[in-house]
């Protein structure tokens, strides 16, 4: 991707009026996020009984997501930080409720009464510390957290991301386990630079049900592979909130790396330890007497 | 914004443990047509908080709501019953107005049918 919007401004700064319009009316987006939108819904496994169920649309924007809602017959409630995307929804007379809101301070609804929740394209905002005074872990937890708690037992959250690395994407699934969700990572057509798309597959309440696996091109010829160290799977289970992290055990057959050992003094840091600075003796390698 | 979202609201300030419901200060309210279906408006009655939602629609005009929340048998066999409730959930429209949190008093202005529940720097 050539330029990553929430690298220019925060959100509600980059949408503004001319922005949302253009957001909207471009026939490409509006095509890629009906196809997002149907995915998610998807992916919600919402029980095929006929009845409406009532969703949450975080990040709705001008609401295109929140019209495929419409449209599979739920009711639903949309939540977004931008008022120019909102007015663009209102003026499109979108069926469902909007609130002008930030995710990241929690989203201030009662316990279990959403039936399940899509973001599209949205979550990934939350990473970038917009304001001085944003600690986006903190952001992230408030989010996950209060999101956890307003869904119904069973319910699940499925949210299509753009993380700009492994990092960003470590952080949100990260914090989204700690909020006590299960849950994992498809990723359709992961071969295909063009077409991957990864949708975060959060459950709560009921472990048993499976996640779906990913779409893909080749269909018998290539191994889903179940590991989450490959990038290539369809299928990353994260169920367990204390798996630890394949991709640093393999990497690391010499010992502990310095880059280790400054990962894990930052962390001893973040608890509240006293930690000695770093610094260019940090994980130096010693005499063989030591 | 509708009744049934007033009604999963609650105010999310640090600090505030009875911040639900937030009291309506209806400016403007309008009714659009919803399609009427029974079997979400019986899934959705379990979520619901009745006495919320009848303080709630009072504030926006609507009174037809029983104070009690009706039992199981009701909302099987009355169908009129159903109705009031369909309407109120998604009928009611709040244009223009403010949601008052109960505990400190912030006003959430609500704009073309918008809520903004924005919280300042100090209110996280």
């Amino acid at each position: 991707m050539a330029n990553r919007p929430e690298l220019l401004a925060p959100p509600e700064i980059f949408y503004d009026e001319t922005e949302a319009r253009k957001y909207t009316s471009s026939s490409r987006i509006v095509d890629i996020q009906a196809k997002l939108s149907e995915r998610a819904l998807e992916l919600l496994a919402l029980p095929e009984d006929g009845v409406p169920r009532f969703l949450l649309d975080i990040g709705c924007g001008s609401g295109l997501s929140g019209e495929t809602i419409s449209e599979s017959g739920h009711h639903w409630l949309g939540l977004d930080i931008s008022a120019s995307m909102l007015n663009v929804a209102v003026e499109r007379e979108v069926e469902g409720d909007l609130l002008l809101g930030d995710m990241g301070q929690g989203l201030g609804l009662r316990p279990g009464v959403i039936d399940g929740a899509i973001s599209i394209s949205a979550v990934q905002w939350l990473c970038n510390a917009d304001k001085s005074s944003h600690e986006p872990r903190l952001r992230l937890k408030a989010f996950f957290g209060s999101l956890y708690r307003c869904l119904s037992r069973g319910a699940r959250a499925v949210f299509q991301v753009y993380p700009e690395n492994i990092k960003q994407r470590e952080l949100i699934l990260r914090q989204a386990l700690q909020a006590g969700f299960g849950g994992g990572l498809v990723v359709d057509y992961p071969h295909s630079t063009k077409k991957r798309k990864e949708f975060l597959v959060l459950t709560c309440g009921s472990v048993q049900t499976s996640i779906q696996t990913g779409k893909s091109d080749c269909d018998e010829g290539c191994s889903e592979d179940d590991s989450s160290e490959d990038e290539e799977s369809g299928m990353v289970s994260m169920s367990d909130r204390n798996r630890p992290k394949k991709r640093q055990k393999s990497s690391n057959k010499k010992g502990k790396s310095r880059e280790w050992i400054l990962r894990k003094k930052e962390q001893s840091r973040r608890k509240g330890n006293d930690v000695p600075a770093d610094s260019k003796y940090t994980g130096r390698k010693r005499k063989s007497r030591f | 914004m509708r009744l049934i979202t007033h009604n999963m609201l609650s105010c999310n300030i640090k600090g505030v443990t009875n911040g639900f419901p937030l009291r309506i200060e209806a400016g403007n309210v309008i009714e659009k047509e919803v399609d009427f279906n029974p079997d979400f408006i019986r899934h959705m009655f379990a979520k619901l908080e009745w006495k919320a939602l009848v303080e709630g629609a009072r504030s926006m005009g609507y009174a037809e709501l029983p104070e009690d929340s009706p039992d199981a048998a009701v909302l099987e066999s009355d169908e009129s019953f159903l109705k009031k409730l369909h309407h109120a959930l998604l009928e009611l429209h709040l244009e223009e107005g403010a949601l008052v949190c109960p505990e400190t008093g912030r006003k959430f202005p609500v704009n073309k049918g918008i809520p903004n529940m924005l919280l300042h720097e100090d209110e996280v």
